[in-house]
């Protein structure tokens, strides 16, 4: 028995501590992905219960019920229901918190009718005393017939008895607390009768929503003579939910004890002031301030740092390697390519830290409490906040965060709105972009001009969003009836390893997403600006310096020039000046149209491909650094440089608008089950993008 | 006093005596919004909508056309 582990399912509501008691089972000893097909994370640790024993720890989507009302609440249905998936649990644990027992104990008294090992936690115990609950532990464990660990999870107190419990797991009754066919017997008995070797409750499951199980299909089942109508099923479902309530109810009043006068109550009082019909903005858009400032002015230092480091890294490799192409390769593709994706780490984390924190404290639902009358003005809804928000780190969480939107018309105007969001793939455009034009400088004695800039970019993305979702909401003629639901927990003091798990765990995402795509592409385009198809190409130190006008030139100068003319001749040069008229009278010159077009595969990929771009033509020691190189590109012709006051507004309205993520689009696919939806965000946003930036460089220059 | 949920005064008490089974998702009748089961209004969003509830002791936010599928009795204002 040493050698399998026990298999451990994490089931609760959401905001009980599940994941808390997850990060402290598991610690960093988890991985997360994606279950096959879906776009629902699939979280699982290992776990040392005892000296021989080992667990694996699934942590299940946050659910209400069993009855499913989104992808991720089905997930956790099919699993308990179905035997032969490689997750199916030997043990449920069911994550209750103290203050909202009763409501927490529903789902865990449907999770006993489905006869697994079952144990009951109930976390945050140690604010019991605090809010004066007193718990008859016994009796609960005898009417709920299972064995009950109280912990908490943040002070870790209690896990060793859990574990325990779980080592002894096939100890545990698995008879169900509550006999839910009471609701309508001549129903159920039927249904026994006809299937006699399945589980009723199971059966019942099925029946009542449209769960995917196996050859147990609810059109089989409903076949019969005695089958019930969806109505009546809702019927019989308010009934089981009545009854559960009633057993968990009754059972609360001789178990549990408040004493009113020792609670302290600071929900009321944080409520009071920030749902403050004022004060509750002010705050907001005071946390919103606080976030982008902070995330321009306290990265730049790391962000300096690595610059540095790499520039150096580059060059020192290109000096003590032995020349040749495959020191080009390294120097001028793999490492500016690397580096334009580890340049953005700090920033990315800074973003995920306060999304993160915001979700954890409970202020995100004060949030959709606030904006749900407003938002629904523009056919959103409240919560189309939480995707906006988490749209500024990236679309792709965010537009699967519309899940919980339970208004098909306000679900997909948020979907397709969501990109406008400044994603922390601009941010590295938008960041060289703004060091490029705007000043270094202070206004007011403490507001930073590019922070500013970049605050204003925001602001630009939610505008456009809210514009777009207002003609969304004319255009689009369907009516869905609205089911506004939405918790306010209570608030948390931010758990640090929720946080710090979470900020880790997403900016690896982001940093191995992207990372793989970069290197990758920045390899190619070396190959492609490093080789050209004609003659020209090869015989350009010979054309260059036959020229009259070349043969005065100094010998710095005209490698510069035979450089340059190389570049041009490259299969990326010819590609390039194809596509230059399309992109001229936006102010960009063909080495951006390079950037431009690879960006569609994702925008970060700009500063990487610029980089590698300019670092193949380059060979100016001082000029190692992405932003300096960008700062010494001229017009070959002009000799005016290339990135201007009103060519760089102009890019950074064209990255602010345009579609340009494959993954976003491949989410929204997913999402909207059609290619319809992000085929026309492709082309309306990107044919915005353009018009703006067309009439912005137009009138700035 | 009968009313609907969306009628109550800040901090007024009520039982909850019936609701359109029709129009009340079962997520929110999961969180407690059932026949004898208390609510209570602890807030209104600024321009009177959403509601910031009570019910049975879950906090939760739901929209005022909602609310008014929920018949109540006050007990306590």
């Amino acid at each position: 028995m040493k050698d399998s582990p026990i298999k451990v399912a994490l089931v609760g509501n959401p905001n009980t501590g599940k994941t808390s008691l997850f990060n402290q089972l598991t610690g960093l000893k988890q991985q997360v992905g994606n279950y096959p097909g879906i776009t629902v994370e699939r979280k699982v640790g290992s776990c040392s219960l005892s000296q021989n024993k080992k667990a694996m720890v699934l942590d299940l989507p946050g659910t209400y019920s069993l009855n499913a009302n989104s992808l991720d609440e089905n997930l956790v249905i099919e699993l308990l229901l179905n035997k032969n998936d490689k997750d199916y649990p030997d043990v449920v644990v069911v994550v209750t918190e103290v203050e909202n027992l009763k409501r927490n104990l529903l789902l865990f008294t449907q999770i006993k009718d489905l006869e697994i090992p079952t144990v009951l936690v109930i976390n945050m115990a140690d604010q019991m005393a605090l809010k004066g609950i007193s718990l008859d532990i016994p009796k609960l464990e005898a009417a709920l017939k299972t064995k009950i660990a109280l912990i908490s999870s943040r002070k870790a107190t209690g896990i060793a008895e859990l574990k325990d419990l779980i080592v002894n797991y096939e100890t545990l009754s698995t008879e169900p607390c509550l006999n839910a066919s009471d609701i309508d017997l001549d129903y159920f008995n039927n249904l026994r009768r006809i299937y006699p070797n399945q589980q009723l409750y199971k059966l019942w499951l099925v029946i009542s929503q449209d769960v995917n199980f196996g050859e147990l299909s609810k059109n089989v089942i409903q076949n019969n003579s005695f089958s019930k109508s969806d109505d009546e099923l809702k019927k019989l479902q308010h009934k089981e939910t009545v009854k559960r309530y009633q057993f968990i109810n009754d059972l609360l009043k001789i178990a549990k004890k408040v004493d009113v006068t020792k609670a302290k109550d600071l929900r009321n009082r944080l409520d009071k002031i920030l749902t403050h019909k004022i004060g509750g903005y002010v705050i907001f858009l005071g946390i919103l301030f606080l976030i982008f400032q902070s995330v321009f002015e306290w990265s730049s230092v790391p962000m300096d740092f690595i610059d540095e480091s790499f520039a150096s890294l580059s060059t020192w490799i290109s000096e003590h390697l032995p020349a040749g192409k495959l020191n080009d390769l390294i120097a001028q593709g793999v490492i500016p390519g690397i580096s334009g994706v580890v340049i953005f780490i700090p920033q990315i984390a800074f973003l995920f830290l306060f999304i993160s924190l915001l979700e954890e404290s409970g202020y995100m639902s004060r949030v959709v409490f606030l904006m749900d009358k407003t938002m629904r003005r523009f056919g959103l809804s409240g919560k189309s906040v939480v995707p906006l928000i988490s749209g500024t780190a990236c679309a792709i969480p965010a537009i699967m965060a519309t899940r919980n939107i339970e208004n098909w018309k306000e679900r997909l105007i948020t979907i397709l709105v969501t990109p406008f969001t400044t994603c922390a793939a601009r941010i590295p455009v938008y960041t060289i972009l703004i060091a490029l034009i705007i000043p270094d400088k202070r206004i007011l004695g403490f507001l930073n001009l590019q922070g500013l800039t970049l605050m204003l970019l925001y602001l630009l993305g939610f505008f456009m969003a809210i514009i777009s979702a207002m003609i969304l909401n004319k255009i689009l003629q369907f009516k869905s009836k609205s089911f506004f639901v939405i918790e306010m927990p209570n608030y948390k003091i931010p758990y640090y390893k929720n946080v710090g798990l979470n900020v880790i765990e997403k900016t690896k995402a982001f940093v191995f997403g992207a990372g793989k795509i970069i290197v990758s592409l920045s390899i190619i385009l070396w190959f492609m600006a490093s080789y050209g198809p004609t003659d020209n190409f090869a015989n350009a130190e010979k054309n260059i310096a036959s020229e009259p006008q070349n043969q005065s030139l100094a010998e710095d100068d005209l490698q510069d020039k035979i450089a340059s003319y190389k570049l041009e001749n490259s299969y990326i040069g010819i590609i390039g000046k194809s596509i230059e008229p399309v992109i001229k009278p936006l102010g960009y010159d063909w080495k951006i149209g390079i950037g431009i077009v690879a960006s569609f595969a994702a925008r970060e990929v700009f500063v990487g491909t610029m980089a590698t771009i300019y670092s193949v033509g380059s060979h100016d020691e001082e000029e190692n650094t992405i932003k300096k190189r960008m700062r010494a590109e001229v017009h070959p012709a002009s000799g005016k440089p290339i990135y201007t006051f009103a060519s760089g507004i102009s890019l950074l309205l064209f990255y602010a608008f345009a579609m340009q993520c494959m993954s976003t689009l491949a989410v929204v696919k997913k999402e909207t089950n059609s290619w319809k939806w992000p085929m026309i965000q492709l082309f309306v946003m990107s044919g915005f993008a353009y018009l703006v930036a067309f009439v912005a460089f137009q009138l700035l220059d | 006093m009968q009313t609907t949920a969306d009628l109550l005064q800040k901090e007024q008490k009520a039982i909850i005596l019936s609701f359109n089974l029709d129009t009340i998702p079962l997520k929110l009748i999961e969180m407690g919004c059932m026949e004898g089961h208390s609510i209570e209004l602890v807030q209104t969003a600024p321009f009177g909508d959403p509601l910031y509830l009570n019910i049975n002791g879950t906090h939760l936010a739901i929209r005022k056309e909602m609310a008014s599928d929920i018949v109540v009795e006050i007990i306590e204002n």
